[in-house]
């Protein structure tokens, strides 16, 4: 392997093999337009300060880089840093996309918008972006996730969005950007999609990525500040990639750096429920890009389970299953359980109660600190907050307490 | 020229292609179907594969494909079983197949057996011409032509390049939007149509939102015949094979 000029995605928007623009010929249009937006953006300086000063004055960037001293003794191994994406405004890493997106979409004209949402935490970003900057708002999102989100449903409303219920297969994440990429191949004239993760067809994963990168630029620079080093592992969370590319992008070259990306084991990958596509899947094309994918033999796409609806997506993203097979980054799994416990450890602890998501990141961080010496240093992606688990959690725990 | 092509030009008439879903009422229909839709006088068949994640598809193809998935329909399978009577079927087989479906059975491996299947030509509806280079080896190894759309978001330039790269016979997409039956058509798809039609070396059908006679004798004005899908799943499911039979037959009314 070797990624000290690591350089992707190429012109054509693939990593290696994966990635790729494999969408209905209506979509190519807008897909080469957002492409050619997106470049000019970054020539121009305008928009740069315009999204560095919505970063810094609506989102609240910087977010904090937190050494977590009690779950470092309770680990008992290397220091555990936690970067406070969920300290974020709407609680998590999403809008660092979206409000990038949006910027995008008004330059393009756009002002219509439509997303996906699992977790819902994707949907309040774009809604709150999209009372922001005045643009109507459509929100697909499965009948499971609104039954397991009502508060983020709720928030969403509130913020002036439509949310639509999507009934289709097991009614989570992949049925919402199914339907929400019908939406958008039969609205595309006026309507922007303003996808959720490091998916979907170029330039998606390339520019989703970017915007996150802020997550790893800042916590390269705290970490310096602090420690006068890099860190040795960093660790988060993965349902389509996007917060762990984040942190992980501007240490790619950083040979010294161990990464890791977590999936949802959900009920153990030993079943046949859970969300662990590169542990179990194989390459295949879907939502307009070649990834690794839970699918069957036949190339049907199989339905993803975790306890956590932002991970709960049978994909993962294209650069994600590129640096899986250069070995550049290690990809691990964590159970439901393993999650839930997690999450009450750190609200215990640390008295920071985590996204359900996030909590995979925190149980395998756990793990790995245990495993390394106590000079050394973990930096884990905090990636949301966790009030939108709070009615999940009661009624998982409710029997037993 | 190509067989898809032969078929579709030459004939003295316009040309209609009805689209079914491999497998909805279980995959010992197909045959049944096929041979009736050719005695009917179509020009060709269109065999959807179903897919988990139809996203250029609207309700009623996607219910046909979860029926299909349902009864444990397969590409493989289907494939196998054309095998057994292709001789019987003398018009082109065409397949519509999410690239997925095709990843997973290996491109070459799948080229080969469609071929020994009877397959003419397949259509992908996740496969812009930008990704194309991925599966084309494959299909001209075995003679299949891969059939490409354009739309009403297609611009000028991309059409004439798509014409230029075109086999069998162009898929003018005639809404903006996904499959299923439409009341009206764009005010734009006359000019639509004539301008693929000015760029084509090879035919020109237009399909997506054609249900009804009216629509086929409309667009069959500016171009060479249509594709009908969502209607005569419909069509199938109900019974309805007299309805099937008179609107297969529009085509031949057209005066060209
Ligand atoms: C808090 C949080 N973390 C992580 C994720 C997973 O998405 P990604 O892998 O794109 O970061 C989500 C998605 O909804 C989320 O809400």
């Amino acid at each position: 392997m070797k990624t000290s000029t690591y350089n992707m995605p190429d012109q054509t928007g693939h990593f290696g093999q994966y990635g790729g623009r494999f969408v209905p010929e209506t979509l190519m249009q807008a897909v080469l337009e957002l492409e050619k937006e997106y470049s000019r953006a970054l020539e121009d300086a305008e928009f740069h300060v315009e999204l560095q000063k919505l970063m810094k004055d609506y989102v609240g960037r910087e977010t904090p880089l937190y050494l977590a001293e009690n779950l470092t003794q309770h680990a008992g191994g290397a220091k555990i840093h936690l970067k406070r994406e969920d300290l974020n405004h709407t609680g998590a890493h999403k809008i660092n996309n979206t409000v990038g997106q949006a910027l995008l979409a008004v330059r393009m004209g756009k002002r219509k918008i439509v997303a996906e949402t699992g977790a819902g935490q994707h949907g309040v970003a774009t809604a709150t972006v999209c009372a922001l900057m005045n643009l109507d708002c459509v929100i697909f999102m499965g009948k499971e996730d609104i039954r397991r989100q009502q508060l983020n449903v709720f928030r969403m409303e509130l913020l002036g969005a439509k949310v639509v219920s999507v009934d289709a297969g097991s009614g989570t994440l992949k049925d919402a950007v199914n339907e929400a990429l019908r939406y958008w191949v039969t609205n595309v004239r006026d309507t922007h999609y303003i996808l959720g993760s490091v998916m979907g067809p170029h330039p998606f994963p390339k520019m989703v990525r970017d915007f996150q990168s802020v997550i790893g630029k800042e916590t390269k620079k705290q970490f310096i500040e602090k420690e006068g080093k890099l860190p040795d592992a960093l660790v988060a969370c993965i349902g389509g990639g996007s917060n762990s590319i984040g942190l992980f992008y501007p240490f790619i070259e950083d040979e010294s750096v161990e990464i890791y990306g977590v999936e949802a084991a959900g009920l153990g990958l030993t079943t046949e429920k859970h969300a662990a596509s590169l542990s179990k899947g194989k390459p295949g094309v879907l939502h307009g890009a070649m990834m690794y994918l839970l699918q069957d033999e036949d190339g049907q796409i199989q339905e993803a389970h975790s306890i956590s609806a932002g991970l709960d997506y049978p994909g993962i993203g294209p650069e994600h299953s590129y640096l899986h097979d250069i070995n550049r980054i290690k990809y691990e799994a964590v159970t439901d359980e393993e999650a839930l416990e997690a999450f009450q450890l750190l609200s215990k602890l640390e008295g920071i109660i985590p996204a359900l998501e996030s909590a995979h990141a925190i149980a395998y961080a756990v793990k790995l600190a245990a495993k390394m010496s106590k000079d050394e240093n973990i930096v884990v992606c905090l990636s949301g907050r966790g009030d939108k688990d709070v009615q999940t959690i009661k009624d998982k725990l409710g029997g037993e307490e | 020229m190509d067989k898809i092509q032969k078929a579709l030009s030459d004939t003295g008439k316009k040309a209609f292609v009805p689209y079914i879903m491999a497998g909805d009422g279980g995959l010992r229909c197909l045959k049944d179907r096929l041979l009736y839709l050719q005695e009917c006088g179509a020009d060709a068949i269109e065999i959807g594969i179903p897919f988990s994640d139809p996203v250029a598809d609207g309700p009623t193809i996607q219910k046909a494909g979860i029926r299909a998935l349902k009864e444990g329909t397969t590409l493989k399978k289907v494939l196998e079983d054309l095998k057994e009577y292709k001789h019987e079927i003398t018009i082109p087989l065409i397949l519509m197949t999410y690239l997925n479906p095709l990843v997973a059975y290996g491109f070459y491996n799948f080229a080969e057996n469609a071929k020994l299947a009877g397959i003419a030509g397949c259509i992908i509806p996740d496969l812009p011409i930008e990704e194309e280079e991925i599966i084309l080896p494959a299909l001209d190894k075995a003679n299949i032509s891969l059939i490409r759309l354009v739309t009403l978001t297609t611009p000028a330039e991309r059409i004439k390049e798509i014409g230029e790269r075109a086999s069998g016979f162009i898929y003018a997409v005639t809404v903006t939007g996904i499959t299923g039956t439409r009341n009206n058509f764009n005010k734009d798809l006359a000019e639509f149509l004539k301008t693929v039609k000015s760029m084509s070396p090879v035919p020109v059908l237009a399909g997506f939102g054609v249900s009804n006679a009216e629509q086929v004798e409309e667009v069959c004005k500016y171009c060479d015949g249509v594709i009908v899908g969502s209607k005569i799943v419909d069509l199938f499911d109900q019974g309805e094979l007299d309805e099937i039979n008179r609107l297969v037959k529009t085509a031949d009314a057209v005066s060209i």
